[in-house]
């Protein structure tokens, strides 16, 4: 089998996240970066198939050259080989485009990628490398299996949950509890140089997207405690504080 | 911004590579996954979580320096370090016993076994197939392990075991053990006992009040016959233990910064949420000093480890770098512990907080693998040329 995974290089999910003075850009000083939790999942489940089928992994991540430690701890974590496209992953098109072109011709049974990024949250890639494809899509994709050649699915929906069969190749977009996310051991952090990790010029410069402006949610105010006796105080602030009334 | 933060006051983690970091990140997050949830029940319970060898096999904390043919995985020593930081953070009998099994059993199959030792044992005390205890102390001689009792008898085709071991980590659990006794000449040899010998029985030391979720016991030895291949040949005499007693203490020398870092880290946290007489008690001048005082002690540590993690790497460390490592550390980190407990007030004495089994499994820390005055002595005999235990 295989298996293509996509991953993104976002920050640690505990970071305080700040923008540049012009509110243009992600301010990446002191930040920590990870693999996208969802793309974890992802990468996680990937490893599972090869151990149980066989087969390889290759670990795709669109970024620059700052990326390679997070594409490497991918490769400790069990992928055999990495491709990186050299560019920033701003525009989901774009982003799309590369994994598209990547993908094309090479015969991958499964292209998985987490949901989300947990950067620019658009959740759409998956959808627009399976249309660029011609293949199918499925989000979000919670239990993932191939059975005689078939993947059997489970996709969370509104209230419940949808199990799905369908044919390879396919694209899907991960979330847990698709699979338990892997620590690296200590062997395949050492191994993890060796294996090969290409980097590849951006095929398409085009983006669709460009962002005008970032800003904080504004911070919370502080709460204030009225006593259960005086719902006349609470009316009173509702209307003349919160002005919500 | 230091609160709540791991300490890295004089980022050392510029200076660490790539695979450092990532060895370090991986313990950490096998130790918040699968120590920390439960390890103050285990301790509380006196219960040794015995799935855990398999676990931190398959995760390659047990002699990871080793060669990969071997099992290990071929980190260096600062990695090494890190990671018994990192399993220290989550208990100090969770470090001992992957000590144990890198340091003391591994590390002396490697480097005095046969090729046939090598083979045999070292790939399944890698995977955790296999748990390893070391014997050299005694009742009667644990700072003079030269005045031993045990002895080795030549049989012609065996060798007869007779003595016995005490305060022996792993012990009531291991399927191995390295032995060392005397043989009719007064040598010290080391042996592979296993698990199974007739006359060999392992009893568990009960009532301790320190490293309890640790498996302790002693080693006896009635008439055992012990094959002759089972002796390490590459090295005989006292220089055999203590050339492991080096490796073990140096991955103690940063295994102590995990425990103290833990109990510095619950510390800020709890003098941050601690309200006394309207405001949190971080805001005392009192706390702030020995906040401060821990966050120092820790930075010197660190800074101390680092260095003597690029000599081990440079082949430039002695014995007397790690004793004074081993002894600064572990000091420090029971110093901290202490200063830890009086922030947390009484909570600091419940299991609800790490600080106080810390605390309790520093007091073995700071005794086994040479006294606290012992490395004096060694560090001394270093400056003087006198050996004063002798």
């Amino acid at each position: 089998m295989k298996i293509l995974i996509c991953i993104s290089h976002v920050p640690d999910t505990t970071s305080r996240i700040k923008f540049t003075a012009d509110g243009k850009q992600l301010d990446k000083q002191g930040l920590q970066f990870i693999i996208g939790p969802y793309d974890d999942y992802a990468l996680a489940r990937a490893v599972e198939l090869k151990e149980a089928h066989g087969g390889t992994v290759t670990v795709l991540n669109v970024g620059t050259a700052e990326t390679e430690p997070t594409i490497r701890k991918a490769l400790a974590i069990g992928a055999d080989n990495a491709i990186r496209i050299d560019a920033e992953p701003t525009d989901s098109w774009f982003v799309a485009r590369q994994i598209a072109e990547v993908a094309k011709d090479q015969g991958y049974d499964l292209i998985l990628m987490g949901r989300e990024s947990i950067d620019f949250n658009g959740g759409v890639v998956h959808g627009m490398v399976a249309e660029m494809l011609g293949l199918q899509a499925f989000s979000p994709v919670m239990m993932l299996d191939v059975v005689d050649g078939k993947v059997k699915m489970a996709r969370e929906i509104e209230g419940g949950k949808e199990y799905l069969e369908a044919t390879m190749p396919l694209v899907a977009g991960c979330q847990e509890p698709i699979a338990e996310w892997k620590i690296p051991n200590m062997r395949g952090i050492m191994t993890a140089r060796t294996k090969p990790l290409e980097v590849r010029a951006a095929s398409d410069e085009t983006k669709l997207t460009t962002h005008v402006h970032f800003e904080l949610p504004p911070p919370k105010g502080a709460v204030v405690m009225i006593d259960p006796s005086n719902p006349e105080e609470l009316i009173q602030k509702l209307v003349e504080e919160a002005k919500v009334l | 911004m230091e609160r709540l933060k791991y300490p890295d006051f004089f980022k050392l983690d510029d200076l660490l590579t790539e695979e450092q970091i990532m060895v370090r990140d991986a313990m950490r997050n096998f130790v918040a996954a699968k120590i920390k949830p439960y390890i103050e029940r285990w301790a509380q319970n006196s219960e040794f979580p015995v799935h855990l060898v398999r676990e931190m096999g398959q995760a390659g904390a047990f002699g990871p320096m080793l060669p990969q043919a071997y099992g290990g995985s071929d980190i260096d020593a600062i990695a090494y370090g890190l990671l018994m930081q990192e399993l220290e953070a989550g208990d100090s009998g969770m470090r001992s016993m992957a000590s144990v099994q890198g340091s003391l059993v591994m590390f002396p199959i490697h480097a005095f076994g046969s090729q046939h030792q090598k083979s045999t044992y070292l790939p399944k005390l890698a995977s955790g197939e296999m748990l390893g205890c070391f014997g050299l102390t005694e009742p009667d001689f644990g700072s003079n392990p030269s005045g031993m009792r045990s002895r080795v008898k030549d049989m012609g085709n065996y060798y007869l075991l007779n003595g016995a071991k005490m305060w022996i980590t792993n012990a009531p659990v291991a399927d191995i053990a390295v032995v060392w006794a005397k043989d009719e000449n007064g040598r010290i040899k080391g042996l592979i006992v296993e698990r199974g010998m007739e006359g060999f029985t392992s009893p568990e030391t009960k009532n301790k009040w320190s490293l309890r979720a640790s498996c302790t016991g002693e080693l006896v030895f009635d008439n055992v016959k012990v094959p002759k291949e089972n002796v390490l040949p590459g090295k005989d005499g006292l220089s055999a233990p203590l050339a492991c007693l080096d490796k073990a203490r140096y991955g103690i020398a940063w295994g102590a910064i995990g425990a103290a870092i833990d109990c510095y880290q619950s510390a800020v946290r709890y003098a941050g949420e601690r309200i006394q007489f309207d405001k949190p008690i971080a805001s005392f001048q009192l706390i702030q000093k020995k906040l401060a005082e821990m966050l120092t002690e820790i930075t010197k540590a660190q800074l101390l480890c680092y260095r003597l993690g690029q000599l081990v790497n440079e082949g430039k460390a002695s014995t007397v770098h790690i004793s004074m490592a081993k002894r600064n550390n572990v000091e420090m980190a029971l110093n901290i512990a202490r200063e830890a407990r009086q922030i947390h007030g009484a909570m600091g004495i419940t299991g609800d907080f790490p600080v106080m089994r810390h605390m309790m499994n520093l007091e073995s820390v700071i005794t086994y693998e040479g006294t606290h005055d012992i490395h004096l002595l060694i560090l001394g005999q270093e400056i003087t040329g006198i050996p004063a235990f002798k």
